[in-house]
């Protein structure tokens, strides 16, 4: 049993209480600060289904000794949309319109490496963004449609052209950013 | 009694942790670590994390010119590695720290983790023998110097005693050709089932080897390098290197490897593997 140690999540001040002291802070999320967005897969940083923010740094959650990180800044996939939770955030829209979600365990570790991708490079090329997204796996989609998500994403943050959905030729309704 | 996790911020403060608890822990990056305590295979009683500690973060270059040396804190990520100064300063280490695991754990792995882990698969060692690098470590008293070689003792084992903490590497800048190349079933998340470092260095007219996952420690091949030194042309900014003397090459440094059969690979395929390595290797450096 550890002493009481605080977290700061999505903004927020959380107290941990009577927890071992090998937790990781993927089971400290998800066990007992109610945050169940990050996904417990293989807990060896195989999979990146626990993809979090810890100081803007996109690690796996579930390598993290959850009492070393008192004194940073987490997010989760909860963290990035508004208090109320009803909107998604731009990256989470454009993965809903194409379609990258099928069984959806992998999904919000995408969504928060895809977010530390386009925050760090708002115009990465097709290898680096396959290099970004290396250390989440997806069983279901082939990945496809995540790439076209992506690229969806990154079009309509540049406000370029086409940055409406069917960007590799599917068709689809013609998404205006707010 | 204490906070069983102790988060560190100082070298000083780490120490006087590992003084007051010889037993415990050091955490870097945890990704080693981590997979164990959740695995149940350990249950660290104490903690000490220095991760955070300044003093272990970063790269500097100590000199100028030939007698340059790169000092690597040893709480550097790889992400840091990968990019930035060490490109130009050493490129195989920054090619070797993009092949370790996926961006999630090159933001969280360092390179002192990947010494006092001391796995031979470890990514970065072989670079590091390659360079004839120098491990800094630090104990309650003093602090000492260790040749890359001496360092690691096992498997798993290294020449860190208790209440030591791996605090720097020390890297020569060498002026030449470099390379890194890893043999895995796919370009991320990857274990080595063999890897293979090469360090020339025109102004010492050198060649530095080493070699991961093929023994019980990342290995060097000194003889084999001994004796392209010898065989190769060497000019201001090229080598040259007969096709012969570069077959050659691959068979002695293939002999230095001790390579075992295990889940990733067979000792036959991991010693030709390093064979077909080293004459890549050395045919990307040489003219």
């Amino acid at each position: 049993m550890s002493e009481i140690y605080v977290l700061r999540v999505n903004g927020e001040e959380h107290a941990v209480a009577d927890a071992w002291s090998g937790e990781s802070l993927l089971y400290v999320l998800r066990e007992r600060l109610g945050f169940p967005g990050a996904k417990s897969g293989c807990e060896q940083g195989e999979c990146g289904s626990c993809s979090v923010l810890v100081d803007g740094v996109l690690v796996c959650a579930c390598l993290v000794l959850a009492a070393s990180a008192v004194e940073t800044e987490i997010v989760t996939v909860e963290g990035l949309q508004p208090a109320e939770r009803g909107e998604m955030s731009d990256v989470q829209r454009a993965f809903v319109e194409t379609g990258a979600v099928q069984c959806g365990f992998c999904t919000p570790g995408l969504i928060m490496a895809v977010h530390a991708l386009l925050d760090h490079d708002p115009d990465p090329s097709d290898l680096v963004v396959r290099e970004a997204i290396s250390g989440n796996l997806c069983r279901c989609t082939g990945y496809g449609r995540i790439l076209e998500a992506v690229e969806v994403a990154t079009r309509r943050r540049s406000g370029g052209p086409g940055s409406g959905v069917g960007a590799r030729g599917v068709s689809g309704p013609e998404v205006v950013a707010e | 009694m204490a906070m069983p996790v102790i988060v560190a911020d100082s070298v000083e403060h780490a120490l006087s942790a590992l003084a007051d608890h010889p037993d415990a822990t050091v955490l870097a990056g945890g990704t080693d670590l981590m997979v164990e305590v959740n695995d149940g295979r350990r249950t660290p009683t104490q903690v000490i994390a220095v991760g955070r500690v300044a003093e272990l973060t970063g790269i500097r270059v100590d000199g100028h010119a030939e007698g340059a040396t790169i000092v690597i804190g040893a709480a550097t990520t790889f992400a840091r590695l990968e990019r930035g100064p060490i490109t130009e300063l050493a490129p195989a280490l920054a090619y070797a720290a993009r092949t370790v695991g996926s961006p999630q754990i090159r933001n969280a792995a360092t390179i002192g983790g990947n010494l006092a882990t001391a796995s031979p698969a470890g990514d970065s060692l072989p670079v590091l023998v390659a360079l004839g690098a120098t491990i800094e470590v630090a104990g309650a008293n003093d602090r000492r110097q260790i040749p890359i070689v001496e360092f690691f003792t096992g498997p798993k084992r290294s020449a860190l005693a208790p209440g030591e903490l791996v605090v720097a590497v020390h890297v020569p800048v060498r002026r030449g050709p470099q390379d890194y190349l890893k043999v895995g079933v796919r370009n991320a998340m990857v274990i080595a089932v063999a890897s293979l470092a090469i360090a020339v260095d025109l102004d010492a007219r050198t060649v530095g080897v080493g070699l991961g996952s093929v023994g019980p420690t990342p290995l060097g091949a000194p003889d084999a390098c001994a004796r392209i030194a010898e065989q190769a042309r060497w000019d201001t900014d090229h080598l040259t290197v007969d096709p012969a003397a570069a077959a050659d090459f691959a068979d002695q440094v293939a002999a230095a490897a001790r390579p075992i059969d295990d889940h990733r690979g067979t000792a036959e395929y991991r010693r030709n593997a390093v064979r077909v390595m080293a004459a890549r290797a050395l045919r990307r450096c040489g003219r």
